[in-house]
Order: structure tokens, then C-alpha cells, then sequence
């Protein structure tokens, strides 16, 4: 669609291990329209921060990309010169890592750190540079801010450090934001706190959020679209509040069944049998096969292909969970 | 949806491996590198033939009777007086150095070693009893130990050489005293390290002595550090003694070691008879490289953070 | 601040006194060295004679006494073969020790850290396991056959340097420093090598451990995802990390520098403390030998001093959080 920001589509990053190849990302297709908040939400293994740090252009060796496309303002990026996506990494698109306390360079001062995110990019004095990492550091709300410029990241909080982490995406107003888990560390209430915060900032600005995360609960409150990751795949997208009410996926609905919210008081937690599988040994057929109570013999032999729904909904499934009336199967890999 | 055969979800097993033992998965991992493997066979050869040096050479240098001065400074490859090949020549008093150095390699090896396995005993007591007795007693252990450490070694080497006079048995002295704060140090902090976990807990709870808590279990997991800088220091002690004696203070000249050697040819080396320093100078090498070789591998091998 | 300053010097004094003691009684030990200065022709009297003028013939603890006291006034006693003072005599060889020090020092530095951080960078390109053989080698070599090397390969062989002696001198703040003349480089450049040879091999060691791990850091990726260059990811970002080890370790090993320039010293024959060192251990001169200990004991006390303030300077962690505790 004309007003997705960053349209991805068939993307596959592979590992060249020792023991064989790791299809981290096995073809994954998403969009993100502009300003729109969308939750990648998976258990860890699924692929989603490899898929992440594919958008970057990040991926570290044995891994690479090996396939699909990634369009981010109508530009390819797959296949980009090294160069070229240098000058796209940090201003048009920024990442938000989960570790604050690592991400930041504990040597280093804050305001080189910001300064020099703007200097990469642009040609403008130290001191506007430093005017703008000032602004940046008000706006996600650090008290002090001029000060707290020439401080070093140990004498900031987690959550602090965070925000100065955001601050710095933020800083050359890209278009999208990619987030890792960047709450995962924090306090429950911090937690709050700045998701509260970087949905205002994003709404804004206008910048597009890609929130990665296993945590469902973040994702109902901050997304409004959501995709579900299983083994390297997406399995389910649609809008929060749809797919969360009535999951297409028997992984979504598996999801959805374990939280703790969902038990009832008294009765073992629902917990989905099983564990993910290594991503170096794949059963044939559907990923999650051995592990659905609703699995039959084609899910065993033959992969499922993407269906599409009413509204916008996808489900990588051969028995759909819902009743909502097919639109088209198109037959994507 | 069908009601058929609900799946049991068993996920895939993979096939059980037979077991290595530890010992047999370090020695494969040692072998992989080749350069560490060449080490190796250097360092087997050297001894080897260092041990069988009575049997394998021409003449005795330590047996003034047979060592002839008309047979002096004869380069290498040439017949001697005595009726023998000098094939590395022979020195200024008419050792035959192929036969000097393979007893000098004797000497050498033996005080490093010696030295090395005395340091490390002490060392390994030296720290276990500081990690374990805790407290002042472990601060003013580790305050001697960190004194030791900081003082650099040819300096107190040569002091003490200097102090208690020529001969094998005080160089070996000097050697323990210079070693053994490394070893104390390493073991306390792995010793520190292994008497919080939980094997340690489980032999307590199981009402074992504390001595024997000590040694028969936690000793075991410190082996692997000491082993490592046995092997490095191994390496530095025979440097050190081969220094010592270069500078006149080491071994006597009747007991040449390879420093001797070396330091008696030095006076030979402007006038083109490099063979009586040179030679036993490459001994000397290849000794200390072979065994760093190992003992480098050996640590690369045992330290899991490294494990690609 | 002040307190630390305070506590580090209390220790350093107390280490300082405790080799005063165990240097003093260490080194009497040692033969008798009158029978070094006699001749064998002598007689009973003359050799009380030459006892009671180096105050030999008074029990031990009265010399320690005269020694503490004497150390207090800044006089370490005689030299026995010399006849001058030996702090004097000390102090007069140490300019050239310490400049041959930094120039090895320096050395390292120029050498070790470009190929360390090299090996670091791409460890797996075949030079790079090249400069680790290298440096394996670099520390396997016992120093003083390096040098019998160096003398025989560029010495002997080549002719293109002097295997010997200092340079030509030039005094500068009343300091003598050989390095402002070509002929004075000449001279240093060998034996510098010699001495530096260990610590290249340690730098290079060091400096690639540290530049990889530091390049796995998230802060290396972050910086990455905000669009830096790989250059100055490395010049600004690892290269501040790797200096906080590197310069300790550095720090800690000059004085190590100056204790093996003993061996370099006499192999060529650089007129510098080692050499007085040894000379004095081969002719059993006390006062010397004791001098020189008590010299290099402060000398180390003060480095360590340095390395620690170095290290706060360059660790914004260990400065602020020194500073509140």
C-alpha cells in the first residue's frame, strides 16, 4: 500500500553454523504504515529480533540475508552496498536495543553519544548538535537535561538510560522505530511509564514503532496492529484488538491460554505442551504441528501458506480457528 | 475440525551420543590445532632426548678427562682430537656442544620443572588455606601474595642468587621463591569461586571434614588454572635460569647449563664463531617456545568463554 | 580523593620500611666483602684497618642503625669499589636507565597496540594468526638472547648500528638525553628493541583481547544502528575501552622495564643502573646493592601511584563513585 512506510516482504536471514543452516527468519512478510504501532510478538527463538536486526541491516556473521525484500520508503534494502545503508541506519531508521546499561558506552560521555548520532548524518555544528540532544533529552522527560549532557551512563537509572536510549533514536526523526525489548529489563512501573511515553512521542512525531516483545500484555495496550512469530514465521497478523479477542492461530490462541491473567483461580495454567523447537531441526510440514491439540496429517507433511481474511487478518494455518469468511487464499511461500 | 488421533506432543528426541570423557574431549580439542600439536612434538623430542643424553652422545663435558682444549673453537662438522664428529663444533674449552647442550637441556629442564612443581605445591596450600580460613588471615596472606607479585622477578632473583652463592639446589630456591606467589593467587581465586557452589554445599551437608572438603573436592577444579600456569611458568622459570647463569650469577661453569653455554660463546661472536652461542641459544628456543605453545593451547582448551 | 591519597600513601611507606629491613639484613648475608678489597699480602692489621674505615667491624645491628639513620639523611653508604657514594652512584646511571625505559615504553606502545588492535579486528585473516605466532615468540625469547641476536644480526652481520655504549649526550633542563642527536638514536635503537621486545608481545596480546571483546559489546551495535562509520566506532568507541587495561598493565610493567634492563645494560653495555647493578652483586659491593634496591622500591611505589590515578582519569566509573565513597 502507498502509505506503508516500511513494507517487508518473504524475508529470510540464514545462520551458517557449524552444525548446518539455521533459518532464523524463514520467510516473513510484514508492512508498517506510517505512524502505526506494530507488536512483533514471539517466544525467544522465534526469530523476531533477527528479523529486527535484518531491517537494520545489523545481522552478524555466520548470518545473513538471504532472500526477500525490505522497502522502506519505496527503497530496496536488500542488496544495499554497505555504504548506502550506513547513511539509511540512524536516520531513517532507528533501533532501541533491551540492555541500556550495554548499549550505552560506560566510558563515554552522554552527549558524545547523542552528538554523534546527529554528526554521522548531517553537517551541522557541535553546538547546534548538542542543542538538539538537549531538546531531545526534555522531550522523553530527563530533568536537568544541560546537565545531565555531560554525565556518564552509570549515574543514570535503568529507566533513565532507556529514555536517553529512545532520545537517541529519535534524534534524527526517522521514519520508523525498531524497539527490542526495550522494557523487558525494566521495573513493572517504569515499564509503564515509557510505554506510556514513546506512544505519545511516536504519535507526535509520526514515526512508525515496531515493538518486539514476548510480553502480550505490553502489546494490547501500545499496538494497534500485532504479528504473531513461530519458528522464523509469521502465523498470525491482524488488529490488536481482533486478533487478541479471537486468535486465528491455535500458537496465538496457546499464547493467549497460558497468560496468567487467563487462568482461572486454582487451576493449572494452560500452558502449550511441548517446547519450540531448534530452529536447525524443523519438522516437515507446519512448525507448531507437534505441539497443536488440532493438528491432522496435512499439518504434518505439508507447510501451510498464508491465508487472508476480512479486515486485513493473515493466518498461516491449515485450520484456522475462527469462522470468519475467507476473502482469498493467495499461495505466498 | 477432526477429533482423530489427538497428537501427543513429544517433541523430537534426538538420538543419544555416547558420552566422552572429559580427559578424551580435551585431548581431541588439543590435538585440533595444529601449531599446538607441533609444539607438542618439539617438546616430547626435547625431553626425550634430554633424558637419554648419557647414551646418545659422544662425549661427557662434565668429565674434565675427556674434554681436550687442542679441540676448542673447531666449527661444526669437523673431526676432533679425541675422534669424534663435532657436529654443532665445539667451544672454547673443548666441550663438544652437541653434547653440551643436550646435558645443558638436562639441567635446564630439570630446574624448571623442579622448581615449577615445589612452587605450585606451596603456591596451591598457600591459597586453599587463604580461601578457606578467610578473614584477616586470607588479607594478610594475599597482601604477601600481591608484595611478591608486584616485585619483578630477575630483580629478586638475582638478589637472593646473589645472596646465597652459586649452585643447582639455591637457584632452585630462587625460582620457588619467584613462582609460588602466582600459583597462591590463582588457586585462592578459583578456590574462592568453587567454595560457592553447590557440590561444596551438598559434601558439607553431607558431613564431611573440612579437609577433606578441601582437597578431595575442590582441589580437583582448581587442577585446570594451575595446570596452565604451570606449564607458562615452567617456560619463564627455564628463562629466568638460563638469564641468572648468562649474567654470571646461575649455575657454576661445571655444570653448564644452556645459559652458561650461551654466555661463554658471547666472547666469540664478533669474530664469526657464532656456533658456540647460537647453538645453544636455539636449544634454549625451542625449549621455551614448544612448551608456551602447549601450555597456550592448554589454556584455549579450558576456558569455556572462549569455546566458539 | 584526599583519603585514598592519603591511605595509598601510608601503604606505600609501609612497604618501603618493610624492604628496608628485609633488604638490609637480606644483603649482609652476602660473604664477607672485605676479602674482596684486600690484597692476600695484608696483614691482620691493615685489613681491621680497612673494616673499621667501611665500618664493617661493628655488630649487624649497630650497622642497621647507622644505615636507617643514614637513610633519613639521604646517605647510603660508600661504595666499597667505587669509593663514592652509592646513592650518588645510583642516581647518576639512572637518567640513562629511564630514558632507555620510555623509549622501550614507547615502543611498545607504537608497535603493540596497531598490530594488537589489527589481530583483534580480523582475527581470522592469516596475518593476523601471524602476529599472534609473533608475539608467542616475542615472549618465549629470554631477553638477553634477543640481544645477542640483535647485535650479531645488525651489529655483526649488517653493520648498520653500534652494538654498544650510549650515544652522544645533550643537556637539556639538566637533564642528559641522548635522543636529540642521530648518533644518540643509533645507540638507543638496539637495546630500546631488546628491552621493548617483551612488552610488544604483551601489548599486542592485550590489545587484541581487549578490541575483541570489545567489538562483541551491544554499544559497538548500537553504535552501528545509529549509522557510524566502522572507523570511528573503533577510534572513538574501542580504542577508549581498550586503553583503561592496557594502560594499567603498561603502567605496571615499566618498572619491570627498568628490572630487566639489567640484563640489556650488560649485554650492551649501556651505562645505566643494571649494569652498576650487577657489577655490585659480582664484587659484593653492599652499599650498592642496597642503594639501588631502596631506589627502585620507590621508583615502583611511585609508578603504582601514578597507575592509579591514570586509571581514574580514564575510568569515569571508578572517578565518580571513588569520589562520593
Amino acid at each position: 500500500m502507498v502509505s506503508d512506510v516500511l513494507e517487508i516482504r518473504d524475508l529470510a536471514t540464514h545462520f551458517m553454523t557449524r552444525a548446518g543452516v539455521v533459518k532464523a527468519v524463514d520467510g516473513v512478510s510484514l508492512t508498517v504504515g506510517r505512524g502505526e504501532v506494530l507488536g512483533l510478538v514471539g517466544e525467544s527463538g522465534s526469530g523476531k529480533s533477527v528479523t529486527g536486526y535484518s531491517i537494520m541491516g545489523l545481522v552478524d556473521p555466520p548470518g545473513r540475508v538471504v532472500g526477500g525484500s525490505i522497502k522502506l520508503e519505496g527503497e530496496e534494502l536488500v542488496g544495499m552496498d554497505n555504504d548506502s545503508l550506513r547513511h539509511v541506519r540512524g536516520k531513517k531508521i532507528a533501533m532501541i536495543f533491551q540492555d541500556p546499561m550495554m548499549t550505552l558506552n560506560p566510558v563515554l560521555r552522554i552527549d558524545t553519544q547523542m552528538t554523534e548520532a546527529i554528526l554521522a548524518h548531517e553537517n551541522v555544528s557541535k553546538k547546534a548538535a548538542l542543542a538538539r540532544a538537549q531538546q531531545a533529552l526534555e522531550r522523553v522527560g530527563i530533568p536537568a537535561a544541560a546537565e545531565r549532557l555531560k554525565s556518564y551512563p552509570h549515574q543514570f537509572s535503568g529507566g533513565m538510560r532507556q529514555r536517553v536510549a529512545i532520545a537517541t533514536a529519535l534524534l534524527n526523526q526517522p521514519a520508523v522505530i525498531i524497539a527490542d525489548e526495550p522494557t523487558t529489563a525494566l521495573d513493572v512501573t517504569i515499564q509503564s511509564q515509557i510505554l506510556a511515553e514513546i506512544q505519545q512521542l511516536c504519535r507526535e512525531m509520526g514515526t512508525a514503532l515496531i515493538w518486539i516483545t514476548h510480553d502480550l500484555t505490553v502489546v494490547a495496550g501500545l499496538a494497534q496492529r500485532i504479528a504473531v512469530m513461530y519458528a522464523g514465521r509469521v502465523v498470525e497478523t491482524g488488529l490488536v484488538d481482533e486478533v487478541l479477542d479471537d486468535p486465528l492461530h491455535p500458537y496465538t490462541r496457546g499464547l493467549l491460554g497460558s497468560l496468567p491473567s487467563a487462568a482461572i483461580a486454582g487451576q493449572p495454567l494452560d500452558q502449550i505442551p511441548g517446547s519450540t523447537p531448534s530452529l536447525g531441526r524443523l519438522p516437515p510440514g507446519c512448525a507448531f504441528s507437534p505441539r497443536c491439540r488440532d493438528a491432522t496429517e496435512i499439518c504434518r507433511q505439508e507447510a501451510p501458506v498464508n491465508r487472508y481474511f476480512s479486515n486485513g487478518r493473515q493466518a498461516r494455518c491449515h485450520h484456522p480457528l475462527s469462522t470468519i469468511a475467507l476473502v482469498a487464499t493467495t499461495s505466498d511461500t | 475440525m477432526s477429533q482423530s488421533n489427538p497428537t501427543v506432543a513429544t517433541p523430537v528426541e534426538p538420538a543419544l551420543v555416547k558420552q566422552e570423557t572429559p580427559w578424551r574431549q580435551f585431548v581431541r580439542t588439543f590435538l585440533e590445532d595444529r601449531v599446538a600439536v607441533t609444539g607438542l612434538m618439539m617438546l616430547l623430542l626435547i625431553i626425550i632426548t634430554a633424558i637419554l643424553a648419557p647414551w646418545i652422545t659422544p662425549q661427557n663435558p662434565y668429565d674434565l678427562g675427556t674434554v681436550d682444549l687442542m679441540d676448542s673453537r673447531i666449527p661444526p662438522g669437523e673431526q676432533t682430537m679425541e675422534g669424534y664428529t663435532a657436529w654443532l663444533g665445539t667451544d672454547g674449552v673443548g666441550r663438544d656442544l652437541y653434547s653440551a647442550i643436550l646435558y645443558g637441556l638436562r639441567i635446564s629442564l630439570m630446574v624448571g620443572v623442579v622448581s615449577g612443581l615445589i612452587a605450585a605445591s606451596f603456591g596451591m596450600c598457600v591459597g586453599l588455606i587463604a580461601a578457606y580460613a578467610g578473614g584477616k588471615v586470607e588479607a594478610l596472606i594475599m597482601r604477601i601474595v600481591d608484595l611478591q607479585l608486584s616485585l619483578p622477578t630477575i630483580l629478586v632473583a638475582l638478589i637472593l642468587v646473589a645472596a646465597l652463592g652459586k649452585g643447582v639446589d639455591k637457584i632452585i630456591f630462587a625460582l620457588v621463591v619467584v613462582q609460588w606467589a602466582y600459583y597462591a593467587r590463582t588457586v585462592r581465586g578459583t578456590a574462592l569461586v568453587e567454595r560457592n557452589k553447590e557440590y561444596v554445599e551438598a559434601a558439607q551437608s553431607l558431613g564431611l571434614s573440612k579437609t577433606r572438603v578441601i582437597f578431595r573436592h575442590i582441589l580437583p577444579n582448581c587442577l585446570a588454572p594451575v595446570i596452565v600456569v604451570l606449564t607458562v611458568q615452567t617456560a619463564h622459570a627455564i628463562s629466568l635460569e638460563a638469564t641468572l647463569s648468562f649474567l654470571g650469577v646461575g649455575l657454576p661453569q661445571t655444570e653448564p647449563s644452556l645459559g652458561v653455554l650461551i654466555a661463554n660463546g658471547f666472547q666469540y661472536m664478533m669474530s664469526g664463531r657464532y656456533w658456540i652461542s647460537v647453538f645453544p641459544g636455539l636449544a634454549l628456543l625451542f625449549t621455551i617456545v614448544s612448551i608456551n605453545l602447549v601450555g597456550d593451547r592448554i589454556r584455549d582448551v579450558l576456558n569455556p568463554r572462549l569455546e566458539k | 580523593m584526599l583519603s585514598f591519597f592519603i591511605r595509598r600513601f601510608a601503604q606505600a611507606a609501609l612497604v618501603i620500611a618493610v624492604m628496608v629491613v628485609l633488604v638490609f639484613f637480606g644483603v649482609n648475608v652476602v660473604g664477607d666483602p672485605i676479602w674482596m678489597l684486600i690484597s692476600p699480602e695484608m696483614d691482620q692489621e691493615a685489613i681491621e684497618k680497612t673494616a673499621a674505615a667501611l665500618g664493617l667491624d661493628k655488630p649487624i645491628f649497630e650497622q642497621f642503625i647507622h644505615f636507617v639513620q643514614g637513610l633519613f639523611q639521604g646517605d647510603l653508604g660508600r661504595s666499597f669499589v667505587h669509593g663514592e657514594p652509592a646513592i650518588q652512584l645510583i642516581l647518576s646511571r639512572m637518567g640513562a636507565t629511564m630514558e632507555l625505559a620510555v623509549v622501550a615504553l614507547l615502543m611498545a606502545i607504537v608497535f603493540g597496540l596497531p598490530l594488537g588492535m589489527y589481530a583483534g579486528l580480523y582475527p581470522d585473516r592469516r596475518s593476523s594468526r601471524m602476529i599472534m605466532s609473533g608475539s608467542i615468540l616475542g615472549f618465549s625469547l629470554p631477553t638477553f638472547w634477543v640481544g645477542l641476536m640483535l647485535i650479531m644480526l645488525f651489529a655483526v652481520m649488517l653493520g648498520w648500528l653500534p652494538a654498544s655504549g650510549r650515544g652522544q649526550t645533550v643537556s637539556i633542563f639538566g637533564f642528559e638525553t641522548s635522543l636529540l642527536t642521530l648518533n644518540g638514536w643509533q645507540h638507543i635503537a638496539l637495546p630500546a628493541f631488546n628491552l621493548a621486545l617483551l612488552k610488544i608481545s604483551l601489548m599486542i596480546r592485550l590489545a587484541r583481547a581487549g578490541t575483541r571483546e570489545a567489538m562483541l559489546m551491544d554499544y559497538v551495535k548500537f553504535a552501528r544502528a545509529k549509522g557510524l562509520k566502522e572507523s570511528t566506532i573503533i577510534r572513538v568507541h574501542v580504542l577508549k575501552n581498550i586503553m583503561i587495561p592496557i594502560v594499567t598493565v603498561l603502567g605496571l610493567e615499566f618498572g619491570s622495564l627498568v628490572a630487566f634492563s639489567v640484563v640489556t645494560e650488560t649485554i650492551f653495555s649501556w651505562p645505566g643502573m643494571g649494569k652498576l647493578l650487577l657489577e655490585a652483586i659480582q664484587r659484593l659491593d653492599r652499599p650498592v646493592i642496597v642503594a639501588y634496591v631502596m631506589v627502585v622500591v620507590v621508583l615502583f611505589v611511585v609508578i603504582n601511584l601514578i597507575v592509579d590515578l591514570l586509571y581514574s582519569v580514564l575510568d569515569p566509573r571508578v572517578r565518580i563513585t571513588g569520589a562520593k565513597a
